[in-house]
């Protein structure tokens, strides 16, 4: 018995020091409340559909387990004869029936209020890509340039492959969070440009998938400023889990402040595409490109992973005609996994990351591509 | 007739020998005894490769970071666990139970197509080792989750796919031929006396499932057609690009896939409904309306697939209408757990092995109900769609649920198959790792999703790291627990103690009333009618 006794009392003891260990709220039970009426009113629900399964649960399991205890035959219970009766039969095919329905009318409720993307203050498309979001945020006048870019998962591959210490927000951070304001209707409009991805934020109770060729819509009207975090939800090849969503909820004078840069940072980059990069620039900025978005594929070295993802070190198309290095990462290699790249940088990007593959994994092609070379071979496609 | 040939002479010779020697005995059997126990030894090689793929999977989850696999590979272990669990384990191993008990549960000599019989099992080690190779293949094998939706599947799959789905229609066959197999033997062979109204729920229950395979394997047939034509002859059903629509492919998908859940789970409730009378010495409560319960969730796993498809963009009205449907299905899914709750109110209730997991399976079964009913309100289901919420529940109705009702199946009626009984104590011993470890394994998975971990990746917020180490403990604890069942079977048919041909005090039935173990060849003259008892 004493040794039983310890048993326990070591198990209580470890269980203690976990449950302390774990002081960033690691030890999470249940969803976030969110942000947004529709959020609220779905953790609403889904607590209340808790609790009446919980409800069920004792009746059911407790009926279950006094017979367990009572009407064992080593207590020598004597077995009762009876089994059916209609009338039971009824009562509990119609009190299951009458909570169903008790829950069906608040969902329905949610579900209508969820569904009414109307009257927007303001529309973000967001098209899922393997594996980045691109956000574009559609003008509402003439006037006004459409302010498009990139998310692409932050976190280091050094912290993903165990060689670093991994940050507060590993795997949820991004280079480019979409902002938004609170307090306006903003309507998501979704789609993809590859396979099926799902954009998924879970303190705004949003999740819908983005399907090719279709667009799909949701909204959300956010309370509170701040980062809000989600992740892609539906499977979406290798890279499914490093597309993470970051979303930065601002008040809505800062965010009309943001959106007024952006429409001059869009200005500007219009005429960066027509300057001239140095060497030196192009092979940092392409490094880095090179870093974030090409090396989960090709490989650290340009190694690639053969057959699936050719190395680029050594390669014909990475060093032979540059108009051919240009062309297969602007359009892609249909039938595989390489993506049209053309919309997702822009042409000083572009031109980086093809001076850096032409240069780098000792490909010494000397070769320094300009957004110009680029412009053409993307003008000449359209 | 002293000229009759040789042939004749053989033939009648052939009427009266037991099982041919080695290999031959095997391969060319048309007994359904032995085609039986061949299914039972494939679908548990299968849970034992499905499980290992398991535990790379939870291996790689233990800590956050990637340790021992790369991203690529780790889908490629969740598609084929999926695949090898569904359509290697939990399907053939009701199809060897129905093989083996639905002859012996209605008093027929054997199955009605022998010959098919033979060639439907025959077929599947061939489909599993077609698909299985993929995995060696260049570009590696499928990565596409086992519901592959497109254009994953198709203009972005690996090559071997297309051995894929040459391994699906082979396996959709043998399960077409299988369930066309045992709906003749129902409606044809029963013994005189053995009216519809009194068969066992387990034959009952299986002929319903068997009419679902034959409803929706074609279907499954149909949708991986389609994606072969959309690889290789230029079609395009699921390419947007080409005027298709991916999500035609999940609407095809689901009218195959939600009834397929219940062909996985409607014969374990014929198996709970035979096991738990048996231990609690006490008439089953309800049949009529079990019967009709299980008739009405057949009926409703048709109008209820898009249930998985909530976050697609549907428009309201269908959101509406598979929201209403699917919380309806809890309702005759409750009838069940109550009835079996009534018929052990009352009863003597002893508690050997079987037992046990049928407990279990009640337990746990029915709390994998309760998420279901959750997840079936569809604006809370965009909070926990494609989440390990989901991952919980459907590993509850399917791993303590289905697997668990396996397991009481194996050890009920092991002593008919072998004439041996088991080794108590090691089955006790299986049944209680198995309990914890699968507590363990997926409890906390419930958290991890609510808490916002999504299904399907294999590397994950730091926020996730403590719950999913401990259902990796889990997973481990379960998946080693599995080989203590076959030193069990393995002793059990070696010897030990010899079985009566009741078995059970409260065991009620005709495969009860044949020696233990059961002869090659059973009821080649009916049995007497006043053997067969209401249910």
């Amino acid at each position: 018995m004493l040794s039983k006794a310890k048993l326990w009392l070591s198990l209580a003891v470890g269980t203690l020091l976990l449950w302390s260990t774990g002081a960033h709220a690691a030890w999470e039970l249940n969803m976030p409340r969110g942000v947004t009426q529709i959020s609220r009113d779905t953790y609403d629900l889904h607590m209340t559909i808790f609790w009446w399964m919980i409800a069920i649960g004792v009746v059911v399991f407790g009926v279950l387990l006094w017979s367990i205890i009572n009407h064992r035959k080593s207590k020598g219970a004597k077995p009762a004869s009876f089994h059916e009766s209609t009338k039971v039969e009824i009562v509990w095919t119609l009190i299951p029936f009458l909570i169903l329905i008790a829950m069906a009318v608040p969902a329905t409720r949610v579900l209508t209020a969820a569904y009414d993307a109307s009257a927007s203050d303001l529309d973000i498309q967001i098209t899922g890509y393997q594996w980045r979001w691109e956000y574009s945020y559609l003008p509402q006048s003439a006037d006004e340039e459409e302010v498009s870019f990139f998310s692409t998962l932050a976190t280091s591959r050094d912290e993903i492959s165990n060689s670093m210490d991994k940050g507060e927000n590993y795997l949820l951070e991004v280079d480019n969070p979409l902002v938004i304001p609170t307090d306006r209707k903003v309507r998501f409009l979704m789609t993809s440009a590859d396979v099926l991805h799902a954009w998924w934020v879970p303190e705004f109770a949003v999740k819908k998938d983005t399907v090719p060729g279709f667009i799909n819509e949701s909204w959300v009207i956010v309370e509170e400023p701040g980062v809000y975090r989600g992740q892609c939800a539906e499977l979406c090849g290798m890279d499914h889990g490093f597309m993470p969503i970051e979303v930065h909820a601002l008040a809505p004078a800062e965010y009309d402040e943001w959106y007024a840069e952006q429409q001059q940072l869009a200005l500007a980059e219009q005429e960066l595409a027509s300057a001239e990069l140095s060497m030196a620039d192009a092979m940092s900025q392409g490094e880095d490109i090179y870093n974030r978005s090409c090396v989960a594929c090709h490989q650290a070295g340009g190694t690639g992973m053969p057959p699936v993802f050719p190395a680029l070190a050594g390669s014909e198309k990475a060093t032979g005609d540059a108009q051919v290095t240009i062309e297969t990462l602007v359009n892609g290699v249909p039938g595989t996994a390489m993506a049209a790249f053309g919309r997702q940088f822009n042409a000083v990007e572009l031109a980086s990351i093809i001076t850096y593959v032409r240069n780098a994994f000792g490909n010494e092609t000397g070769d320094l591509v300009q957004p110009a070379d680029v412009n053409a071979i993307i003008e000449g496609g359209q | 007739m002293s000229t009759s040939s040789a042939a004749l002479d053989h033939s009648h010779d052939d009427h009266h020998h037991g099982p041919a020697k080695g290999i031959s005995r095997w391969l060319f059997t048309t007994n359904h005894k032995d085609i039986g126990t061949m299914y039972l030894w494939f679908s548990f090689a299968m849970f034992l490769l499905g499980g290992t793929f398991a535990l790379v999977i939870r291996a790689e989850l233990f800590q956050p970071g990637l340790q021992f696999v790369e991203p690529n590979f780790f889908n490629q272990m969740t598609t084929m666990h999926g695949l090898v669990m569904v359509f290697g384990a939990v399907m053939p191993a009701f199809v060897g139970l129905a093989n083996w008990m639905i002859p012996l549960m209605i008093g027929a000599p054997d199955m009605a197509l022998p010959r098919m019989n033979n060639w439907s099992f025959w077929i599947l080690p061939f489909a599993f080792t077609l698909m299985v190779s993929t995995l060696f293949m260049e570009g590696g094998g499928p990565n596409f989750g086992w519901t592959f939706y497109a254009p994953l599947s198709t203009t972005y799959a690996p090559s071997s796919v297309t051995y894929f789905i040459f391994a699906v229609h082979i396996m959709g066959a043998s399960s077409i031929m299988g369930a066309i197999n045992v709906i003749a033997t129902i409606l044809n062979m029963r013994a005189p006396g053995m009216t519809l109204m009194k068969m066992p729920l387990f034959v009952w229950t299986w002929l319903i499932t068997a009419y679902l395979l034959i409803a929706v394997m074609p279907v499954l047939a149909g949708v991986v057609t389609m994606m072969l034509f959309d690889i290789h002859f230029g079609t395009s059903f699921f390419n947007a690009a080409g005027g298709g629509d991916p999500v035609l492919f999940q609407h095809l998908f689901w009218f195959f896939g939600h009834p397929e859940v219940y062909i996985m789970i409607l014969p374990a409730f014929g198996v709970i409904s035979a096991i738990i009378p048996t231990f609690a010495r006490k008439r089953l409560f309800g049949y009529d309306s079990m019967v009709y319960a299980t008739a009405s969730i057949a009926f409703l796993s048709f109008i209820v697939w898009a249930h998985h498809m909530f976050t697609v963009g549907m428009p309201l009205a269908g959101q509406l209408f598979f929201m209403y449907a699917t919380m309806l299905i809890a309702v005759p899914t409750g009838v069940k757990v109550f009835n079996w709750v009534a018929t052990m109110f009352r009863g003597a209730m002893t508690f050997e092995t079987p037992m046990l997991f049928a407990i279990a399976f009640v337990v746990l079964f029915t709390i994998g109900g309760f998420t279901g009913v959750m997840l079936a309100m569809t604006p809370v289901d965009f909070q926990y769609h494609d989440t390990y919420f989901v991952v919980a529940h459907f590993h509850y109705v399917l791993v303590p649920g289905a697997v668990f009702s396996l397991m009481a199946a194996a050890y009920y009626w092991l002593p008919k198959w072998t004439g041996h009984m088991y080794d108590e104590n090691l089955g006790k011993l299986h049944f209680w790792m198995s309990f914890v470890g699968v507590n363990l394994l997926f409890f906390p998975q419930h958290f991890l999703g609510l808490a916002g971990m999504p299904r399907r990746i294999p590397d994950y917020a730091l926020q996730f790291a403590n719950f999913n180490w401990i259902s990796s403990v889990g997973a481990f604890l379960f998946g080693f627990s599995q080989l203590i069942l076959l030193v069990v079977v393995i002793k059990c048919i070696r010897g030990g103690k010899k079985a009566t041909d009741q078995v059970w005090e409260g065991a009620q039935g005709l495969e009860w009333t044949v020696p233990s173990p059961a002869p090659y060849h059973t009821f080649e003259t009916p049995p007497d009618p006043s053997l067969i008892k209401d249910q």
